[in-house]
Order: structure tokens, then sequence, then C-alpha cells
């Protein structure tokens, strides 16, 4: 007997379970799939920061959304449709968020009175009618998967370990996705332990089965493919498209990239990443701190590599002092700021834009450094390339600011054809530059290009063309030592101004506002694009109009801002933090920009930003 | 491609065209230590050997931190950077490891390399970078007019310290050899001779050297290696290091460093050990534990019994070397192919 089908337009599903239950593995796998089935997706990974919380307790609750829909998406969902509940935290920490009516996938397995009393449960909610209001499905998962499992040669606790395994076949089969691609990455995931293969197979292969013959489930759900402009896709994660971007930066510049980092999360798997891929030339240095990260960054530079230097908030306090030097030495440096909640060690697996100020003015002296920030994952790709264009081609170092939500959220990714990526080509310098009154040639090392005002880079190696750096004032144009007044108050202009200038070395800013004549702008930066996209998109299915645009240059802003700005009644700036991008915009346009902020660890909400967007519109 | 270098340590280093004199490594800036200074007669034992290191000059990089004797490489014609309190050996180590046709020599003092930068500085030595570490050791901060450092004796009475220091100092060396340094040495601003050797030596390494050079800061700390500069006092005072030979000094060097019976080294007179059973400097020796026990010697009040020379220079596969193995084994196994690496394994297509 075959079940019913029947067409959905999106789903949000939710993985919740201990950390030692695999949700992130299982998300990303119904991920994959739902990718290879042209499905437009956003996914969300949550985790603690411990590595292995106390089993069974809130602390330790880790979970996995994904939005996938028919249509073209931005954010990983709001609230979820289905809830996958490995046990009795998992639920208490995660039902809040399902609406009424939605469904509950629970493994009473785990639903034992020790396990309900840890979390506070008196009575078992499964039992108790305090869920009447959603579709439970209550399902024996752990035991069905040791039972499935016990021809199979491995001992119980592996058995139990494979009940993730067992929930994706379930949950493949209800949204009918498709199922090679998962049996292929276990092949080669546990290709060496034949056991555990099998094991995992026969879950998976069960789990689906359980599906198509329980009476629980009535129906099956299927999500058209989404139409999707013709290329070829993968699925990518923020820090992965980040990694390949400075690694395509490298090529298309020709310059070998060099990374100085120190472990931090949610900065480590970029380090993890590059140094995957020596082949490229790529040289990866741990680090005994962030100050020597950044410190042997620096050191390349000067050797004319394409430095690079990636950490979170506290990695970038620390290396404040460094980023004046190069600003000092004009030498070109990505500082890559994965940021997460602060202050201190804050919500270290959480999401936030609270460094924006930190990237602005975080250094001793007048010490400007341009900021470039992605708005998706996809768009870390993108915005590496451009914060390595800009590095060269001014000698400076430049801030990509991206986050934990960017850091590990997916979405699919047209490739783009490298062809077709910009280039970065560099010219060090191998002549003398100046010639003194005697008539002498010599290098100076401070003389500019008149156009981009950056100095020339000449690396070591280069015969004639010696010259020292250092953080103390330089001349004006020879780069000697100088505390002569005049010459200082020129060099700290001359250095704001190359920063300026490069507000003409940049896209101008677009605005989305499909009516023309919007009242209310939606200004943002960095993550907040997909959510304040979506708010935006329910404002105007609901018939208003609002207008949206979004800085990928936060510093210098691009020339056209003021005139965009002042188009509009009102601009709304929405952000992670207590409006820092709102302070930067008030005070260099003057414009009275009303600020909403959120500081939970958690991306907006469409459905909450698009009551803030109506609020502000019917207020004009 | 020019010839390679005399020395090992430097084979990847191109060479100078032709013979170069001292003066060709004196930049144009005016040098600015106060008179007197030991540091101006260290920057003329090192112009003074460049010259022998036979290289271009272009391919020569000095890096230094924050401080008096930080200023150095402003007076070198080669290239160089002055950086920032400390950090010297992490941005000299960013500078070696990505470029292997370069000879890298930082400069830092006692503050600069073991308060602010002690970090960096242990790390370099235990990865064994391609350094030659200069540390000027004037055991007090200089530009900053006169506090106490971290070699400072103890009670050390300074601007900061009106009742004498409290800390017990470092023993540079001691330090470098627990630090997994490579090669380590002790000289003197004011012995060209003995300071030119052990530069030599400390070039011809390949991998992190660590030279603590003891100089003179008349200005905040004068005449603080004086027990080791005066004529007639100073052969009481100075164990000179020799590889291959007894370890004896003195006048008459009528003393002897041997082994206790408690394991422990000890001064004896040698006319009462006999030669026989004075200990033979073995710089080679795999175990630092003899190195480490003659840097303990040394009285840090008065000098007495301080070892001078080359502690230890041993062979082990430098940072750089094995990093660059690295990458050209990855080079040589697998395609740089951007396009299949933006891929993955994992693509759909739609039409
Ligand atoms: C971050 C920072 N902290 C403090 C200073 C001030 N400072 C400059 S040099 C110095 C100490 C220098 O002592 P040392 O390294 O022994 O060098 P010397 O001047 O004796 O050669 C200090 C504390 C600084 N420049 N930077
Ligand atoms: S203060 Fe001392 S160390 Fe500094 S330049 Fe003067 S004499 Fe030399
Ligand atoms: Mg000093």
């Amino acid at each position: 007997m075959t079940k019913q089908v029947v067409p959905l337009d999106r789903v949000i599903i939710r993985f919740a379970g201990d950390s030692g239950d695999g949700m992130q593995l299982t998300g990303d796998r119904f991920t994959s799939e739902t990718a290879t089935f042209g499905n437009d997706l956003s996914t969300l990974p949550n985790f603690p920061a411990e590595i292995r919380a106390p089993a069974g307790t809130l602390a330790g609750v880790s979970s996995f959304q994904l939005h996938f829909a028919s249509r073209d998406i931005m954010t990983p969902g709001d609230a979820p449709n289905v809830l996958v509940a490995m046990n009795p935290a998992a639920l208490k920490a995660n039902i809040a968020d399902v609406p009424r009516g939605g469904s509950i996938i629970v493994n009473t397995d785990e639903f034992t009175k020790r396990a309900l009393q840890k979390v506070g449960y008196e009575s078992n909610p499964i039992e108790d009618g305090s869920l009447d209001s959603f579709h439970v499905h209550p399902i024996a998962l752990t035991s069905m998967t040791v039972e499935a499992l016990k021809e199979f040669d491995v001992s119980k606790k592996d058995a139990e370990r494979s009940k993730n395994m067992f929930a994706l076949g379930l949950l493949c089969w209800l949204y009918n996705r498709p199922t090679d691609g998962t049996v292929e990455f276990l092949n080669q995931k546990f290709g060496k332990k034949p056991d555990i293969l099998a094991a995992n197979l026969a879950a998976f292969k069960a789990g689906h089965a359980f599906g198509e013959t329980t009476e629980d489930f009535a129906v099956s759900y299927e999500v058209k493919p989404a139409p999707m402009d013709a290329g070829t896709y993968r699925n990518i994660t923020g820090n992965t498209a980040l990694s390949y971007g400075l690694i395509a930066a490298g090529e298309l510049s020709g310059l070998p990239v060099y990374l100085g980092a120190y472990p931090i999360t949610p900065a480590s798997d970029i380090l993890h990443e590059l140094s995957k891929h020596k082949q490229f030339g790529v040289v990866t240095f741990q680090a005994e701190d962030e100050i020597a990260g950044i410190g042997a960054a620096l050191g390349a530079s000067f050797g004319g590599a394409l430095a690079i230097t990636t950490t979170s908030g506290p990695g970038i306090a620390l290396k404040s002092e460094t980023i004046g030097l190069a600003v000092s030495m004009e030498l070109p440096l990505v500082v890559i700021d994965i940021q997460r909640g602060g202050p201190s060690t804050g919500l270290p697996t959480k999401t936030e834009q609270s460094d924006l100020l930190q990237a602005m003015f975080g250094r001793n002296g007048e010490a400007p450094v341009p900021v470039v920030a992605p708005r998706s994952p996809v768009d870390c790709f993108d915005a590496a390339i451009e914060a390595c264009r800009i590095a060269t081609k001014y000698r400076t170092p430049v801030f990509l600011l991206s986050d934990g939500y960017l850091a590990n959220g997916s979405e699919p990714w047209a490739l783009p054809n490298v062809e077709d990526l910009p280039d970065l080509h560099v010219d060090f310098s191998t002549e003398p530059n100046h010639t003194l009154a005697d008539g002498t040639e010599v290098f100076w090392p401070f003389k500019r290009d008149p156009e981009t005002l950056a100095r020339p880079w000449a690396v070591p190696g280069t015969a004639g063309l010696e010259h020292r750096l250092g953080g103390i004032e330089k001349a004006d144009g020879s780069g000697n030592i100088s505390y002569d007044p005049a010459n200082h108050d020129f060099m700290v202009r001359i250095r704001q101004a190359k920063v300026d200038g490069i507000a003409n070395d940049i896209e101008p800013l677009e605005v989305d506002d499909p009516t023309g004549d919007a009242d209310v702008l939606v200004l943002g930066w960095g993550s907040t694009y997909g959510p304040i996209g979506a708010g935006c998109r329910r404002v105007r299915e609901s018939g208003l109009k609002v207008a949206q645009a979004h800085f990928r240059h936060v510093n210098p802003f691009p020339a056209n801002t003021e005139e965009v700005l002042k188009r509009y009644k009102k601009v709304l700036i929405p952000e992670m933090n207590l409006g820092q991008l709102v302070m930067l915009v008030r005070s260099k346009y003057l414009v009275d920009a009303i600020s909403y902020n959120q500081v939970r660890g958690l991306p907006f909400k469409a459905e909450e930003l698009a009551g803030v967007i109506e609020d502000v519109i019917k207020s004009v | 491609m020019s010839e390679t270098s005399q020395f090992p340590s430097l084979a990847l280093v191109p060479s100078a065209d032709g013979p170069q004199s001292a003066k060709e490594f004196k930049s144009d800036q005016e040098v600015r230590w106060c008179p007197g200074c030991g540091d101006y007669a260290i920057l003329a034992a090192v112009q003074g050997f460049m010259p022998e290191l036979g290289l271009k000059r272009e391919n020569i990089v000095w890096v230094s931190g924050i401080g008096c004797s930080s200023r150095f490489p402003y007076y070198m014609n080669t290239f160089g950077l002055h950086t920032i309190h400390g950090r010297a050996p992490a941005i000299a180590t960013g500078l070696s490891t990505s470029r292997a046709d370069l000879s890298v020599w930082v400069v830092t003092g006692d503050g600069d390399a073991l308060s602010i930068g002690g970090n960096h500085l242990i790390h370099a030595m235990r990865r064994n970078v391609n350094l030659k570490i200069l540390l000027f050791n004037n055991r007090i901060y200089g530009l900053t007019k006169g506090q106490y450092s971290p070699t400072s004796e103890q009670g050390k009475v300074t601007k900061s310290t009106p009742m004498g220091s409290l800390d017990y100092p470092f023993n540079p060396v001691s330090l470098a050899l627990g630090a997994e340094a490579t090669f380590v040495a002790r000289t003197m601003d004011s012995d060209r001779q003995h300071l030119t050797s052990v530069l030599r030596a400390a070039a011809e390494h390949d991998g992190t050297a660590l030279v603590e050079i003891y100089q003179n800061c008349p200005i905040f700390n004068d005449g603080a290696f004086d027990a080791l500069k005066d004529g007639d006092e100073k052969e009481q005072h100075i164990i000179r290091l020799e590889h291959g030979q007894p370890i004896t000094f003195g006048r008459e060097r009528e003393n002897g460093v041997i082994r206790a019976a408690d394991g422990s080294i000890q001064v004896a007179a040698v006319a009462e050990v006999g030669l026989d059973n004075v200990l033979v400097h073995d710089a080679h020796a795999a175990d630092p534990g003899l190195a480490f026990a003659l840097s303990r010697l040394s009285n840090p009040d008065n000098l007495d019994q301080t070892p001078m020379g080359i502690f230890r220079s041993i062979e082990r596969p430098t940072y750089d070397t094995l990093l660059r193995d690295q990458v050209a084994k990855s080079k040589a196994s697998g395609k740089a192919d951007l396009a299949a690496l933006i891929a993955g394994n994992d693509t759909w297509t739609i039409n």
C-alpha cells in the first residue's frame, strides 16, 4: 500500500538531542539530500560551548534547524514545523519554539523517570496531555534501532548510537528525500569499519522502512525543487566558503597564502580547512597566541605573501597593537573576525555582530582600517576575495567581519566560473622610484601612488630597494623616522584619506525598493541580510511598501550612501548588538536612524522584523 | 642564480656578487644611542662581520621589537622591520618560514625578549625557526629610562623600585636551554673578537640561535658587567667555554669544573682534582643537562663564575624546512585545481 503524498511549499525541521546524539551530522545529511533534491535551503546549527556537557541536561542540548522550500528563501526559518526530540532535555529546550499544531517526533525510550526528573518534568509530557495541541509521534527510536541491528556484530552501545541514522531514515521517508547520498556518505565515513558501516546503513534503512509501514504517519510530504538559475550547485557553510575565497585570492593574486592563527570558536574551521590545501602553496602557522598569529602573518606580508589572520572577538582584542603596526607600516593584511557573543568569553558558539566598533576603533591613535562584511554563507567567498583585493591594492590591513551564524550556516551555492573571478594581480616594486636633488636614484617606501595613495610594496630580495619599516612615524616619501609635527599631521590625514578613497573603488549601495516610493528604508550589514530580506518580503506581501539596503563595505561606506539615506523618511537599522552601525550612520550622515536590537545569540526572526518594520511604516 | 653561501644554514640565500665591506652595511641614518652605549660596539662588530657571510645585502633582514637595542635595524643597510614591543620573534617567524631565500636576524632587549615577549621567544626556540636572535642584555629597561628588568639582580634600586626589586631574575641561557633551543651562546659587547666568533657560529647554525650579549648601559646601569671586563679581575670571573676543551678558568687556568659525587657540577682547584677530572665541554651533546648545569654556575649578583661562549649547538631539522617539505609534498601529490576545490564532490546541476 503506498501512502498519500501531500505537497508543501516549505518546511522547517529541527533535530534536537544530546551533544553526543549526532544531531549535527543528522542535520548535515538531511541538508545534503535536500540540496541535491533541488530545494532552496538555509540552515542553523546551534550547539553548546561544552564539548560533552553532562548527558541529558538542558545545557547539553544540541540542535540543527533546516528550512527548505520550493522557492527561494533567505533564513533558516523562525519556528520549526517539525521538532525531532531525542530526549526530554531536547523537548524541553525547544518546545517553546514550536507553534501550536506543529509536529513533534519524540524518542520515547529516553523518556525515563530519571531523565524527566533531570530536566524538571514532574510528569511525562508525552502522556500528561501537555502536548495536546501538537501532533506528537511517540516512537521508541532507540529500542527499534537496537532491534534492527540485533543480527549485526556490534555492541549494544554502538547499536544505540545509530539511532540518529534511524531518525534520519524516517525523516527522509517523511519528506521524500533521496537517500543515495547518505548511503555513499556512510560508505566513505565507515569504509574501514565494516561492522559500524553495516549497522549505520541498516539503522538508516530501518528508519525509512518504519515510516513506510507505521500507521502513525498516514501521509508523507513533498517539497518540490525550487526554481533556480541554471548552473552547477553545491551546499556550503560560510567558513568553508570563506576559506575557498582566500585560496582563490591567492591564485588570483599570484601570491602564496600565509595564515597565522590561534584556535578559537567559531573561527577554527578556517584554520582546519586551509591547512588541508597546501597543494596551493598555502602555509598555515598555528601560533602560540593571537599576537603571534597576526605577527607571523605581518612578517610574511613584508616578504610578499597574501597574509591572513583568523580569529574571533577576544583574539581581535589581542591583535589590536599589531593591526596598528600594519596600519603604520602600510602592509597588506586580512584580519578575519568570526564574531560571537561577547564581552569576554561571552557565548562562544552563538552569533552576534558586536565587534563592529572594535574593528573600527579598537586601536591607539588614528588607525583607520577598511571593513568588509559578508551577508550570507555563500557571500563569504566573494567577501574574502574583496577583502584581499583591498588589502593588496591599498597596502592596508582589512577587516573581514563574519559571524557564528554565517560561519556554520549553509545554503546552496551556484558555483562561480573560475575565469570570471576578479584579477588581483599585484606588482612589487623592482626599481628606485625617486630622484634626489643631486640626481641620485633612490627608493622611497612612502612615495604614494597619486590615485590610490597606496605606497609601493618592495619585498626583501630586491636589490637596491633595501629599506626599513617601523611603527615610529615616518617622513612622507622617504619613510625615515620623523618627529616633525607637520609631517605627523600630514601622515595621519593621508592614511585616513587613503582608506576614505576606497569608497570610489567599491560598488555603490544598492537599494531594493520594488515600487520605488517606499517611505521606510531598512538598512543592515553582515549576516542580518537574510532575516531583514525575509522580514521585508512579509511586509510587502501584506501590501505595505518598504525598501532594503545592505552594506557590504562598512568602512568606508559606499560613495552614494548619503544620497540613498536622504531619499527615505525613516531609516531602520536592525542589528545583533546594541546599535553599532546606527552610531556610525547617525554621526556621519546626521540621519535620525532608528535602531532595533537583539543580542540573544541567534539570528533575527523574519516575523519579528516584519512586525518592527510595519510599526515604523505606520509611524511615518 | 648566484653561488650559495659558505654557511650551509644559508644555502638557500643567494650570495653576493663580490667581496663586501663593513661600510656597505651602514645605513644613511644617524645612530642615536647615548654616548658610550654598548650598542655601538655591537653594531660595529655586526657590520664588520656581515661581509663574511657573503650574502646579497637585499636578502638579509633585521627584525626588532621596541627598546634602545631595537633601533638596530635602522642602522643596517639591509631590509629591516622595527616592530612592536616583544613581538619580533613572531614577526620574524612569518618572514623566515615564508621566504627560504632570506637570512633573518632578530635584535631584542632583556625587557623586550623576556618580559613582554617571553612567550614568542620560547616558542620560536622550541620550533627551531631559522632565526638568529641577538638578545642585548643590559639588565635594565633603557628606553623607558631605567626601570629594573627581568634580568636585573634582586634588590635592584631603580625609579620603580626605590626599596629594591623583589623579583628573582631570569638567566636567559637557562631559559633558552629549557625552551629546547638548539643553539645557545653568551658573549659581550666589549669583546669584539669573541662576539664575532659567536656571531659566526650562530650564522652557521641551522635553526634558532639565541645569543645573549652582555651590553653596558652607561646611563641607567653603568658598569653592570665590569666584573667581566676589568683587565685584572675578569679571568677570575669568566669561564670560557670551548667545545672539546677542558673547562678551566682563572689567571693561570688554575680552576676547573668537575662533576661532584652527588652528580652536580662544581668548581675545584685543578691542582687538587687533576686535569683529567675536569669536565670537557661538549656543545654538541644531545642531552642539554651539562649545558644547563653550566648556565647555573654564575652568580647573578656579582657575576662570579660566568660562562661565556657556546653552551649548546646541536642539529635538529628546522621548522622552516619541515614546513616547506609539507608544502612541497602536497604540491607534488595533489593538483592545485581551484575549480575542483570549489566544487567539492557533492554537486548537482540545474538546466
Ligand atoms: C606595548 C608596550 N608597552 C610598553 C612599552 C614601553 N617600553 C618601550 S621599551 C621598554 C623596555 C625596553 O627594555 P629592553 O627590552 O631591555 O630594551 P633596552 O631599551 O634596554 O635596550 C618598554 C617597557 C611599549 N613601547 N610598548
Ligand atoms: S639608555 Fe642605555 S641602552 Fe639606551 S641608548 Fe642610552 S646607554 Fe644605550
Ligand atoms: Mg634592556
